[in-house]
């Protein structure tokens, strides 16, 4: 399946967001967004993924 | 003093954490000024976000996610849920920017924002201008701390409009008021807490300056000394000269 993560584009197996992480070993502290939503951690094993999905995995960062 | 959604700063220096020379000289500014509350945002994983987070989090200061960089309500609505989810706090500071060039708040869409998260049980620190009425709308969505702009993000220009400053602080008395950006120099962070705002935000004042852990603590020790001299009732100043050593006794010599 073909989504957009972090803006790059990836072919992907997994089949769910909670998956995605894992293929993408993105295991630290993140929130997740799909096509622009929020989608807390406790939903992401159910969040099944689509084509073309675009999905966001933020992280801490320097701020002011 | 004035609490933050009933939480009392151990030291009223807001310190952002960006632009920094490196993580360790980050450390050392906060170290060194004892700043109460840390400033971080949330970005795209890259790898090196888990380091910075375990950083701050030994810092063992208070956490204020921002939601820089945001234009629209949606955005900085979705970034203020993933920024609790990750950081693991209400606390969140709301930028919503309007103009390009002087990151002057979208105060329309602020006020907005600031109601919806308010209503999901957000504690809402809105950066903000300097306008009366729209602190007043953002009261009334619920903010219980404004946090108006000195003079734009970076600009070091300091306190703009120090009359508006000070009218805000007359018109909201119980209200703790923090100035957000625009402080260039330490007089500038004195200046806001003489005339009795509640703390002082900054960042790029100290990690750009040529030695950021000395300008760390050249804040806090202003922010202090400014401060001291709120509560100490300075004078009001005068036109005339008013003599300070007595007349009374002084000999006659001419």
């Amino acid at each position: 399946m073909k989504i957009v993560l972090n803006g790059e584009p990836r072919e992907v197996e997994a089949e769910t967001l909670a998956a995605l992480l894992v293929e993408c070993g993105l295991s630290g502290r993140v929130a997740t967004a799909v096509n622009e939503s929020f989608v807390p951690s406790s939903l992401r094993g159910g969040h099944r993924l689509n084509d073309g999905d675009r999905v966001e995995v933020l992280a801490p960062m320097q701020g002011g | 003093m004035r609490a933050f959604y009933g939480t009392e700063l151990p030291n009223p220096l807001m310190l952002g954490t960006a632009q920094y020379p490196s993580p360790a000289i980050l450390e050392q500014a906060f170290r060194a000024s004892g700043a109460g509350v840390a400033t971080v945002s949330l970005r795209r994983e890259s790898g090196a976000g888990q380091t910075f987070w375990s950083m701050i989090r030994d810092l063992g200061v208070l956490i204020l996610p921002n939601t820089a960089g945001c234009h629209t309500v949606k955005e900085a609505v979705t970034t203020a849920h993933m920024a609790r989810e990750v950081f693991g706090t209400p606390w969140i500071k709301l930028e919503l920017i309007g103009h390009t060039d002087s990151l002057q708040p979208d105060v329309f869409g602020l006020v907005e924002a600031a109601r919806i998260l308010t209503e999901e049980g957000f504690q809402v620190f809105p950066y903000t201008t300097d306008d009366l009425i729209v602190g007043e709308r953002l009261l009334a969505a619920g903010c219980e701390v404004l946090m108006p702009w000195g003079a734009p993000i970076g600009s070091g220009r300091g306190l703009n409009n120090e009359y508006a400053l000070r009218a805000m602080r007359a018109e909201f008395p119980d209200v703790p008021l923090v100035v957000d950006a625009g402080i260039g120099l330490p007089s500038h962070a004195a200046r806001a807490m003489e005339l009795g705002y509640d703390a002082v935000l900054l960042n790029t004042a100290v990690a750009r300056a040529g030695d950021p852990v000395e300008m760390a603590r050249a804040m806090a020790l202003a922010i202090q000394a400014g401060q001291l001299a709120h509560h100490a009732d300075p004078i009001e100043a005068r036109d005339m000269a008013s003599a300070s050593t007595p007349v009374i006794g002084k000999a006659f010599l001419s």
